[in-house]
């Protein structure tokens, strides 16, 4: 078996075993449901068959949830020694690095996986816009990339995972939100630079439908970057 | 399969860890590595596994350089670091397989050899607990089980008896002689007894350098070029009548009280020369009985005493 697949599915499985998979599981899809069908701006208060409602309760709890999720999986090596065990073993840093970042995304697909009925029956009660919904997976499905990369960037910094954890969500607040009030104070090429790091205007481009590669680059980019930081990371406490 | 260490230096900033440390394991043998703490043992081992990059130099498992292919090197090394570090929440069949699996074992085979681990190390009543839930014991167990897992032709072992009960600690070390018969091993301890125990040869490190290397028996030859005698005599009262008579032997070069609480006196003989029967005439002569002549055997622990104190 390919051994990004190995450690893949040890992660993975060990997301169920420390009952951390069930837990999100729950929130997630209580959170989800709650305001997609019983309060606020739900489906019966605006009489209109549509799932925003949904995006924007799973964009938020996806973003708090994902640095919880993602800040166990180097810091927590790092302070128990097996990351020892694991580097002494004939498998790269990156393999470990893309198979831990694999493991967390697979279960927000499947977290999102198991919201489809709920498509399904909104779809049933009038007509709804197809585009708008696959997009509105894909732009979760990217976003979730980019902050579980730059979660595994933040654990890999240190040992302790409350600040794995806390650091994560300070990356992602600047992502989500300082970079664009930072884009409207500056103009000219520093107001540029950071319109392009703000991470909700790339997203919202893509859930408005708006294929763009440009969009595209740029979460892949986050995404690649993030790791290979924290490749230099692991790799820089090796030679220590 | 041969492990040769060439002159290793490493560094932890300004503090030298390892100092040109060169030395040789042979195929199949168990080689122990002694030192006091912070003597740079754990350091040599980490070097040795391709965890950590030595600042100079380079080890060589059957001539294959582990930092040039460490991908390479690292198949043919089962490693159990210090601490044995391990995942708590998996249970222990499930770790058995992943650590198969990570060295590439695959369908029959790594069933074959998980319960075959597992029949060695005597895990079978607890492989479906976590490992978080067993002793510590059974943890040192699941530790050398992983390292095990693919039949690894050199074994690293960084102090696999810390923290074990008497009867752990020699059931560990029949594990460690059986497996030694046909791999090479490295073992590092602080417990002489256990390296004296288990291993062909031994090596001294202090402050990153190696400064004894040789079997036990040739090491305790080598620290004690003069006969040493414990004698007490018995049948005169004056003690230092007895100490005097003992000076006045020919073969004698020091006589001491002893120090350790026993009555008697500790005879140092002149190189090459032994003074047993000197002294046996002695009494004879005098009218005295011996009550004690005991060849003294200078022990590992004074050997690694000696090589290792503070100049």
């Amino acid at each position: 078996m390919n051994k990004v697949l190995i450690i893949t599915s040890k992660e993975f499985r060990g997301y169920f075993d420390s009952l951390m998979a069930y837990i999100m599981l729950f929130i997630f899809l209580g959170l989800t449901g709650f305001f997609t069908w019983l309060y606020g701006t739900d489906v019966f208060y605006t009489n209109t068959a549509s799932l925003s409602p949904f995006f924007q309760t799973a964009y938020w709890t996806l973003f708090l949830f994902i640095p919880a999720l993602t800040m166990k999986h180097i810091a927590e090596e790092l302070k128990t020694g097996t990351i020892e065990l694991l580097l002494t073993k004939p498998i790269s840093y990156w393999q470990v690095i893309i198979g831990k970042f694999l493991a967390t995304w697979l279960l927000i697909v499947v977290s999102l996986a198991l919201t489809i009925p709920w498509y399904i029956t909104i779809a049933n009660l009038g007509p709804i816009d197809h585009g708008t919904v696959i997009t509105g997976y894909l732009g979760l499905l990217l976003m979730s990339g980019a902050y579980i990369s730059i979660g595994i960037f933040t654990s890999s910094l240190t040992q302790n995972q409350i600040v794995a954890f806390l650091l994560a969500l300070i990356g992602g607040i600047f992502f989500q939100i300082l970079f664009s009030m930072l884009a409207s104070v500056f103009d000219g090429t520093l107001g540029n630079i950071f319109e392009y790091l703000d991470l909700r205007g790339h997203y919202d481009n893509i859930t408005r439908g708006i294929i763009d590669s440009r969009d595209f680059i740029y979460f892949l980019s986050v995404i690649f970057i993030s790791l290979a930081g924290a490749e230099a990371s692991l790799l820089k406490k090796n030679l220590k | 399969m041969e492990i040769v260490v060439k002159e290793l230096n490493h560094f932890y900033g300004p503090q030298k860890a390892l100092d040109q440390l060169s030395f040789k394991v042979r195929t199949g043998e168990i080689l122990g590595f002694l030192g006091p703490n912070g003597a740079g043992k754990t350091t040599t081992m980490k070097a040795i596994t391709g965890y950590l990059t030595p600042s100079e130099g380079d080890v060589f498992i059957d001539g294959i350089s582990v930092t040039q292919n460490p991908e390479q090197t690292k198949k043919t090394i089962g490693y159990l670091p210090e601490n044995n570090p391990l995942y708590g929440d998996m249970p222990v069949i499930d770790y058995l397989i992943f650590a198969g699996q990570l060295q590439g074992l695959e369908g029959q085979k790594l069933k074959d050899r998980v319960r075959e681990m597992v029949r060695v190390c005597g895990l079978n009543t607890e492989k479906h607990k976590k490992i978080g839930e067993l002793s510590k014991g059974y943890k040192q167990r699941v530790g050398l089980a992983q390292a095990l897992i693919h039949d690894p032709q050199v074994l690293i072992l960084d102090e696999p008896t810390t923290g074990l009960d008497p009867n752990q600690i020699i059931e560990i070390r029949e594990l460690i002689r059986q497996i030694g018969k046909e791999k090479t091993v490295l073992l590092s301890s602080h417990i002489l007894a256990e390296v004296e125990a288990t291993c062909d040869r031994v090596l001294i490190i202090n402050k990153g350098k190696l400064v004894a290397d040789g079997t036990p028996e040739e090491l305790r030859k080598q620290a004690s070029g003069h006969e040493i005698l414990h004698v007490s005599i018995g049948g005169e009262e004056d003690k230092n009548k007895i100490f005097k008579a003992l000076q006045d032997i020919p073969q004698v070069a020091v006589v001491d009280f002893r120090n350790d609480k026993k009555s008697g006196f500790e005879v140092q003989s002149k190189t090459g020369e032994s003074s047993a029967k000197s002294i046996f005439d002695m009494c004879v002569n005098n009218g005295w009985y011996l009550t004690e002549l005991t060849p003294f055997e200078k022990n590992l622990e004074d050997i690694f005493r000696e090589v290792t104190k503070e100049q």
